[in-house]
This record gives structure tokens, sequence and C-alpha cells, in this order.
């Protein structure tokens, strides 16, 4: 399944690369990437986990920056 | 500038003014001057110093925050509060221009990307109702008024119209549509009300796919990205330890040398170890081509394919449907004794009893209808022709063998297509010539490659030797492989992968549908006419939406200034940076210098990353 979400406040290139490093890397992830410039985070994951990955995707973001708010598209 | 921006520029103003305040307001004595500038230092980059301690305490210590506390602090211990807070001030602008610019750049990708359409009118019992596209289910009846956007894949029922499908193709002339007729969400309705039945559900339709395409397009990076990306890693600790030693090592090995002249100087590197103008940039660059292009209807599936192309030496083409138009018509007609019109009329009865894709084309150009009271004794002579009686005439129509075999002389033309060669009672009438065209910008599309450095340009097709070679001759073709199966198109493309140099690459140009794993096994697969056909907008890495060979010079043209304008931005940046590191180490630049040097980098390389989005060809 393939979930899509805007990072508001998104607003720095190296945060965007090492969000999507650390989302990519959780597990049952199959793909994660962050588009900087429409500022989408796409997770492709099983369904299973998908709450999960959501609820850990968005500590990581907290973690790298402070501020960005991710909201289900 | 939105609310946030304005905040942070008040920021910096009021600052501004403190420091001002600070440098001209002479007391005599010192501490309300320093009072002032911790002031301005607070206010400027209270929150750089703030989110510098979070992130220590969550383990992380290498940030750009971080380095510029530590620089700006670092100075004002040593007295130098003037240059801390400039820093800090410099170092703030040229964040604020970076989210400017970053603004500014998504909202023109938006306005290029703006055409999702925002309702759709379904006709429920004579009562149009307004509903998101999203709603709208297959064999749904919608209305679409002049100057709405056509919301989802419909067939026209009612109505007929002007079609503005320059969102999708970058084709500025409108297209006519009437009843029967497909249509393709994201053009726009220009002229009439048109009542069509919906063909496919919003998620399959031409422009959620199109959208998505874009969107995703960043998911696969190009090198110089992935260079960014590594750069990135190292650049920051490297600088950081060189000016720790920078810092220490001076001043303990060689006598007479001063710690704070040396901190002073370790304090210029750390203001330059930000890759930011790097990590910008070069995104931004790719993202703006992958709008720019996508603008002129030639959608980029991800950045490592502008390399790719910028590389292209072999390109590698499919005939029918490609380099042709893909139909086949009556290209001429050769009469040596009765008219052009009476022949065609003779023949398209005779052909009338055959089901032959030739006798098609030649029913389809007579285009009248067959009176079948005048035909009798039809005989089809299968792989030949035919052979009828016509209003008392016997007709003999067919190819060369048929006619040798009637033992009939005919002119033996070498032609580019299939010849019916026509008897008349047994005497030799004409023939007529049926061929598939040649695509009017073809001819311009390989003179432009040749131009463009291609070093080859070779055509794959399934088609008969004589035709293809002669296809290949007029377009001016390097090589033409010809009676290909399926599978020998990809054992041939497998051969010509080895022929390419190391950096080199190969593109495979099909019409999608039946070249799918040619289009997969190329290095780059680039599919025609993308509108309207799955397959091909699968396959494919690059896909031309319109019908035009003549677009795939211009995506290499792009792909190499793209690529061009992300290496000027790396070499610009990393040259830059390396030159202020050297100057600061030798004691030359200041700590002005040297924040100048790099906020001034990062605004000229994003400058230059806008140049993608408006590339002329």
């Amino acid at each position: 399944m393939k979930k899509r979400f805007k990072l508001e406040g998104l607003d720095c290139a190296n945060c965007a690369s090492k969000i999507e490093a650390a989302v990519s890397k959780l597990t049952g992830v199959k793909e994660a990437t962050v588009n900087f410039m429409t500022q989408k985070l796409i997770i492709e994951a099983d369904d299973d986990n998908m709450s999960a990955i959501i609820n850990e995707a968005q500590k990581i973001i907290g973690r790298i920056e402070p501020g960005t708010k991710i909201v289900q598209a | 500038m939105n609310n946030n921006m304005k905040k942070r520029l008040i920021r910096i103003i009021t600052g501004a003014i403190l420091l001002v305040a600070a440098l001209l307001i002479d007391t005599g004595q010192e501490w309300p001057n320093i009072v002032l500038f911790l002031t301005s230092y607070i206010i400027v980059g209270g929150d750089i110093v703030l989110r510098a301690v979070r992130n220590i305490t969550k383990g992380k210590v290498f940030d750009e925050n971080f380095l510029m506390a530590l620089a700006t602090i670092g100075a004002m211990i040593i007295s130098e509060y003037a240059e801390g807070i400039a820093v800090m001030l410099l170092y703030q602008i040229g964040e604020l221009f970076q989210s400017y610019a970053v603004d500014k750049s998504r909202r023109s990708i938006a306005d290029l990307m703006d055409i999702r359409p925002d309702y759709a009118n379904i006709k429920k019992d004579d009562e149009i109702i307004s509903v998101s596209p999203e709603e709208v289910k297959v064999s749904d009846i919608i209305v679409i008024k002049p100057g709405e956007s056509i919301p989802l894949d419909a067939r026209v029922l009612q109505g007929t119209s002007m079609v503005d499908t320059s969102a999708l193709t970058g084709e500025s002339l409108p297209r006519d549509v009437g009843p029967g007729d497909e249509i393709l969400s994201g053009c726009i309705n220009i002229s009439g009300l048109i009542t069509a039945e919906v063909t496919k559900e919003y998620e399959e339709s031409t422009v959620s796919k199109i959208l998505d395409l874009v969107e995703n397009a960043s998911s696969k990076k190009s090198q110089s990205e992935q260079f960014i990306t590594k750069f990135a890693r190292y650049y920051t600790p490297v600088v950081v330890i060189l000016a720790v030693l920078l810092a220490v090592l001076p001043p303990l090995i060689v006598k007479g040398e001063e710690f704070s002249e040396w901190t002073y100087r370790a304090l210029s590197f750390l203001v330059v170890s930000c890759p930011c103008a790097l990590v910008i940039s070069i995104p931004l660059t790719f993202f703006s081509g992958i709008g720019g292009a996508s603008k002129k209807g030639i959608l980029i599936k991800g950045s490592n394919y502008f390399e790719a192309l910028a590389n292209t030496e072999i390109m590698v083409f499919d005939k029918t449907g490609t380099l042709t138009k893909g139909v086949f018509e009556v290209q001429e007609i050769y009469s040596t004794s009765i008219s052009k019109e009476e022949l065609i009329e003779l023949v398209a009865h005779a052909e009338s009893i055959s089901g032959h894709p030739i006798s098609k084309s030649i029913l389809k150009a007579y285009g009248k209808e067959i009176d079948q009271s005048i035909i009798s004794e039809a005989y089809e002579n299968a792989g030949h022709g035919v052979e009828v009686v016509v209003n008392g005439k016997k007709i003999i129509a067919g190819n060369a063998k048929l006619m040798k075999l009637r033992e009939i002389d005919y002119i033996d033309k070498k032609q580019t297509g299939t010849v019916v060669h026509v008897a008349i009672d047994g005497i030799y009438s004409g023939y007529i010539l049926i061929a598939d065209e040649i695509r009017k910008d073809s001819h311009e599309a390989i003179k432009n490659l040749k131009a463009a450095n291609i070093k080859q340009t070779i055509m794959l097709t399934g088609d008969k030797r004589s035709v293809g070679e002669k296809i290949a001759e007029e377009l001016g073709l390097d090589k033409v492989y010809t009676e290909l199966l399926p599978k020998d198109k990809v054992d041939r493309l497998e051969e010509l992968l080895t022929q390419t140099s190391h950096k080199g690459k190969l593109a495979y140009v099909g019409d999608g549908i039946n070249d799918a794993p040619v289009l997969a096994r190329a290095d780059v697969g680039i599919a025609m006419g993308g509108l309207g056909s799955d397959a091909a907008v699968e396959a494919a890495d690059v896909v031309i939406m319109t019908d035009e060979p003549a677009k795939i010079p211009v995506a290499i043209r792009l792909s190499k200034k793209i690529i061009g304008i992300a290496n000027q931005n790396i070499i610009f940046a990393i040259g830059v940076k390396i030159l202020i590191l050297i100057l600061s180490a030798l004691g030359i630049t200041n700590l002005w210098m040297a924040i100048f040097g790099d906020v001034g980098v990062t605004f000229l390389a994003v400058l230059n990353s806008f140049r993608a989005l408006k590339i002329k060809y």
C-alpha cells in the first residue's frame, strides 16, 4: 500500500534527504521518498505495519526538522 | 512572502538596527554596548542557538545550527561582537532568501501542475450535480462547459468543441472533438458544451497518472544528487576537524603565534562548513528541469534520465508508429489508360471481397458505397490478390507474383510500400501504392539528433527489407535491421548495447504497445505518443506526449543543459568554498568575507538552477 503525506513547513533540502533515508530504514517500509519541491512524503509499506510506520515517521520528522507537520494528503 | 518569512525579516531588521546602534553609541563605558550587542545577537540568532542545543541533547552534533552557533559565540568570546552578530545576520539573510527562492519555485511548479480538476458535473435524471472527480464512476455521464477542464477520461456523446491539450502535450493548436471521440482529462474545453460518458475512473485517468509521474520523478536520483548526498556527509565533519586543528596546532607548534588569531581563522572555517549551496541547488535544478520539460510535453521520470539522455550515443528507433505514422494509406495511384478515379472504383469493388488490410486501405481511399450488384465471379487468390469481374470487366488486382502467374507485363517499381498491380481484361492498367507515411518531422528529428552528437541512429523493424531500407535511406539513418520478430529486437538491442562506450548510453524509441520489453532493456526507453497509451507510459523512462519524433532531440538538448547547470553549481560552490578555506587558513580573509562568500554562493547557485525552468530550445 502506498500512502502520501504533505510535510508542511519542510524548508530544508538537506533535512528532506535525511528524513527520506531515516524513514526508508524503518522495518516494513518497502520504499519511502520525500519530494522536497512538492513537500510530499510517499511511503510504500505493508498494510499491517502502516499505522506503526506513520507513528515512527512522525517522530523522525519531529527530530530532524522541528516545526514540520505531517498531514495526510 | 508568507507570515513566517515576514517575521524572520522583521527580526533581521531589528537585529541590524541594534547592531548599528551598538557600534555608534559611545557612553564612555563598555557595558551598554555589550548589552546592545547581546540583545541583537539573541534576536537574530537565538533560534539557531536553541536548535543547536536541542540537537546536541539528541546526539546530533554536526549540523549547520551547531556550526553557526559555535562560530558566532566563539567570535564573541574573543570580543569580536560585531563580527559574530554580522555573521549570524548574513546567515539568516541567506536562509531567508533560500526559503523565498524555494517557495517561489514551488509556486511556479505548482502553477505548471495546476491541471488537477476540482470538480466534475454529473448528469443524473436531467439534473446536473457537481461532485469531486474521485466520486465519478465509469459510464457515468458528465457535462463539460466551455472553459472548464475535463475531469476524467471520457468519450463524447453529444456536442462538438475545441479542446486545448497544451497542459498535457505542450501543443498549442487546439483539437476538434465530436461525438465518438475520446477526450482526456487535464485538457481544457474551449468552445462548446460537451456531454460525455466516463471511460476511466479518476485514479486511472490521464491527469492523475501524469501528476503522479511528475511528483514521483524525484525518487530516481541522478549521480550528481547522489554525489551531493555523499559529499555533504563527509564535508561538514572534515571541515570541523580541520577547524579544530587550525585553532590548536599552529599556536602549539610555532612560538609567538596567538591562540586568538588562529581561533579567529578557524571560525571562518566553520562558517563555510555548511554544504547548503549544493544541497539546495542541485535537486532544485533537476526538479525545475522536470517541470520545464513537462511543460513542453516531455515527461522525464527521474533525474537520472537527464544524465542518460545527455550521454546517449546510440539512438535506436522502432519504425511503424514511431518514425512513420503507422497507418497504411493509398499513397499513389498510377493509371496507364483510364482515369485514376475509374481505376480505384474498379479495384475497390474487386477488393471488397477480401478482408485483407490492403483491401481495407483501398476501400477507405475510394470512400464510396460498394455496389454489390456489379460484382460477379469473385475469386481470392490468397497471398497474391483478387480476380473479380466488375461491371463485365475482368479485374486482376494483386502483387507482382500474381501478374507473373497470369503472364501480364507490369511496371516493376521499387517502392517503400505495397504495390497492388491492376490488369483489366488481361491488359496491364496501372498500380495502386499503399504505404505507411513517414512522419513529417522524422527528418528533422534525425538531422537534429546528429547535430546533438548522437553517434549512431539505427532502426529496428519487423517490416520487409526493401521497405525498411528505403525508409532508412530517406531519413539518413546509419543502420537498419529488418524482418525482426519481437524477440529478435531484444537480441539486436543487446548486441548494440555492447557497442556503447563506458559512459555512453543507448536510447530506444518506440510507440510502447509491442515495444515494452525493448523499452525496458534499453538504458533509456522513450515512448512516443503517451496520450491514451498506458503501456507506453508504464514501460518507458521518458514519455513524449505528442506524436512528434522532433521532441527527442529537444529532450537531449534539454538534458545536456540541465546537466550543465548542475555541474556549474557543483564546481562553483565547491570551488568557492575551498578558496575561502584556503584564504581563511592564511588569514587573508575575515569572517565577514567568509559568510558573504558562503551566502553569495548559495544565492547564485539557486538563481542558476532557476534557469532550468526556463530553458529555450
